[in-house]
């Protein structure tokens, strides 16, 4: 009948003591080795790729924060850049009031000089003038004594003339 | 998924009903009595029996043709428990496994225990003649003069495929138990020295075993398990891993030449038990948008929902069936190609007495086994991959946080 075929086909008629170990070492595979073995490897492997796009995350942070901290500096140069121009300007003008003060203070020095200098050349131009006077006076004085000796009468005509003298020196 | 066991039904009760026509001609043709003078034939080559014999499930180890005697522990209802080795049956360590004594009332019929069914059959150790089997496969022991007729073990099948319960049942360590053994041992010895690994070298790269593994997890992880699972992936996990872990290990040791061959993952047993297990924590995840859909899917017509209901009702239970049956046929259909490829030299070879005729067949025989192989050997992964990725889209749907938005 029907069992003609499938006489010798055993494997098709399922085995009670098949049924039962096959339950039991399936049981224990899935229990034993998923527990000590399959869920610890899974969780290694799920730590394993989380560090892994921790690290990668961490990475990426840190180039941001790289390039961030560059963009600042960049930012900061730049400024300390304007700030030195600015300050070189400055004292370029600085320089410039200072020798232009100093050009000013020099001229009014040298006015100054040039004055007390004219006012001394003055003063001593009037003493040599006094002096000078003085001299003549003096050799006014000599030549009327040597007058006088020569010519006692007339000592009044004499002093006159001697003053005449003295103020025509006087007058130049 | 669905029209694709509908058609395997389809394709199974079509063979099944015409070789049932062929055989009731056979039998016509053949209508000798049996007896116990069919011994000498009842091993006669024959290329399909062969096939049956490799693939099945058996009470001893074979590593090439030697017979490693396996432990049995039967049941039967007069005589309650039996514990012993296989060897107490005395087979050849050189041969397929055929008992020549009888043991506790039973005896080893190619491998396979079988219970004589005459209750005053001798329970002590009995030197038997020999097994014969008549045309449906029921097997009968000859002692002395008489033919003593026996039971197969029970099987799940409520009859359907040939079997069904009978008074004895084997809770033996059979072939494929040893094979599941060896590959939970090799598979635990791994992966709890990977585990290890991963917690000696913390947030490192992987090297050697863990370095091989890695992308193999991972590949399931990311392709299977992340996009159908979603955010509860680490729930399931562990099932879908030990699905692709446990079947692709049996697939590839079902392959080693020579080393028992065990065709685990193409015995229904095996896959019905992770058929089932795919079920239960499937249906025991679903939600209640799982159920709603099922039981009267929102947004369609109340007409429409009566048909719609007894096919999503169905495909609760289609589903897991197609995975039963989708595993189990292609690693049983890959041994048989193989065992048949083999069997040419011997067929050509007229069983040994043409000798021309089986060395010239050598060598394309074993050019077809191993380009077989090479075939099985991306099966064995792609079936493994293949159970998973649909158990998990199936848990996937049962969990999935469906949105209103979304319909």
């Amino acid at each position: 009948m029907f069992l003609i075929f499938l006489a010798d086909f055993s494997v098709i008629k399922p085995d009670v003591g098949l049924l039962l170990w096959t339950t039991i070492f399936f049981l224990l595979f899935w229990f034993v080795i998923g527990k000590f073995a399959f869920t610890p490897i899974a969780n290694a492997l799920k730590k394993r790729e989380e560090d892994i796009r921790g690290s990668l995350e961490e990475a990426e942070n840190a180039r941001l924060e790289m390039s961030k901290l560059k963009a600042e500096n960049e930012e900061i140069l730049a400024k300390a850049r304007e700030e030195r121009a600015k300050i070189l300007k400055e004292a370029m003008d600085t320089k410039a009031s200072i020798v232009n003060d100093a050009k000013g203070k020099a001229k009014e020095e040298a006015q100054r000089i040039v004055t007390s200098a004219k006012i001394e050349i003055e003063n001593e131009k009037q003493a040599a003038l006094i002096e000078v006077k003085n001299q003549i006076g003096l050799m006014a004085t000599e030549i009327a004594e040597k007058v006088i000796r020569k010519q006692l009468s007339g000592v009044d005509e004499h002093e006159n003339f001697v003053g005449k003298l003295i103020d025509e020196i006087k007058l130049n | 998924m669905r029209f694709k066991t509908i058609i395997t039904f389809s394709i199974l009760i079509f063979f099944g009903s015409a070789s049932l026509n062929a055989g009731q001609e056979e039998n016509h043709g053949d209508n000798h009595e049996l007896s116990c003078e069919d011994i000498s034939h009842d091993h006669d080559f024959d290329a399909g029996t062969t096939a049956f014999h490799h693939i099945a499930d058996a009470n001893v180890y074979s590593i090439g043709p030697l017979q490693i005697p396996l432990p049995c522990i039967l049941y039967n209802k007069q005589d309650g428990l039996s514990m012993f080795l296989s060897s107490k049956f005395g087979f050849d360590n050189l041969g397929h496994g055929d008992g020549h004594y009888a043991y506790e009332g039973y005896v080893l019929d190619g491998g396979t225990v079988r219970m004589v069914a005459d209750p005053n059959f001798p329970k002590e150790k009995t030197e038997i003649k020999g097994i014969v089997h008549d045309i449906e496969n029921n097997a009968f022991v000859c002692m002395g003069d008489q033919m003593y007729p026996t039971y197969a073990k029970s099987t799940a099948d409520f009859g359907l495929f040939g079997g069904g319960i009978t008074p004895f049942f084997d809770f033996s360590i059979t072939k494929n138990v040893v094979s599941m053994f060896l590959v939970f041992m090799f598979m635990l010895f791994i992966f709890i020295k990977i585990a290890k690994a991963y917690r000696s070298r913390e947030g490192q790269a992987p090297i050697g075993l863990q370095g091989f593994i890695e992308p193999i997890f991972v590949f399931i992880q990311d392709e299977v398990c992340k996009p159908f699972l979603g955010s509860k992936y680490l729930r399931y996990q562990p099932f879908i891993m030990s699905l692709f872990f446990f079947i692709l290990g049996l697939n590839l040791f079902g392959q080693i030449p020579f080393f028992g061959g065990s065709n685990v993952t193409g015995n229904l047993a095996f896959t019905a038990v992770l058929a089932i297990l795919a079920f239960l924590v499937t249906n025991f995840s679903g939600n209640k948008h799982y159920w709603m859909h099922i039981i009267w899917m929102p947004g369609v017509p109340a007409w429409v929902k009566t048909i719609l209901t007894p096919v999503e009702v169905l495909g609760v239970f289609i589903k897991p069936l197609t995975l039963m049956l989708r595993l189990f046929a292609n690693i049983t259909a890959g041994h048989m190609v193989i065992i048949i490829f083999v069997s040419l030299i011997f067929i050509f070879g007229n069983n040994g007495t043409n000798l021309a005729g089986g060395l010239g067949t050598v060598i394309p025989s074993g050019l077809l086994t191993l380009f077989m192989m090479s075939i099985e050997l991306l099966v064995a992964f792609i079936q493994a991959f293949v159970f998973a990725i649909l158990t998990a889209s199936y848990i996937g749907a049962a969990v999935e946080d469906h949105h209103e938005a979304a319909h």
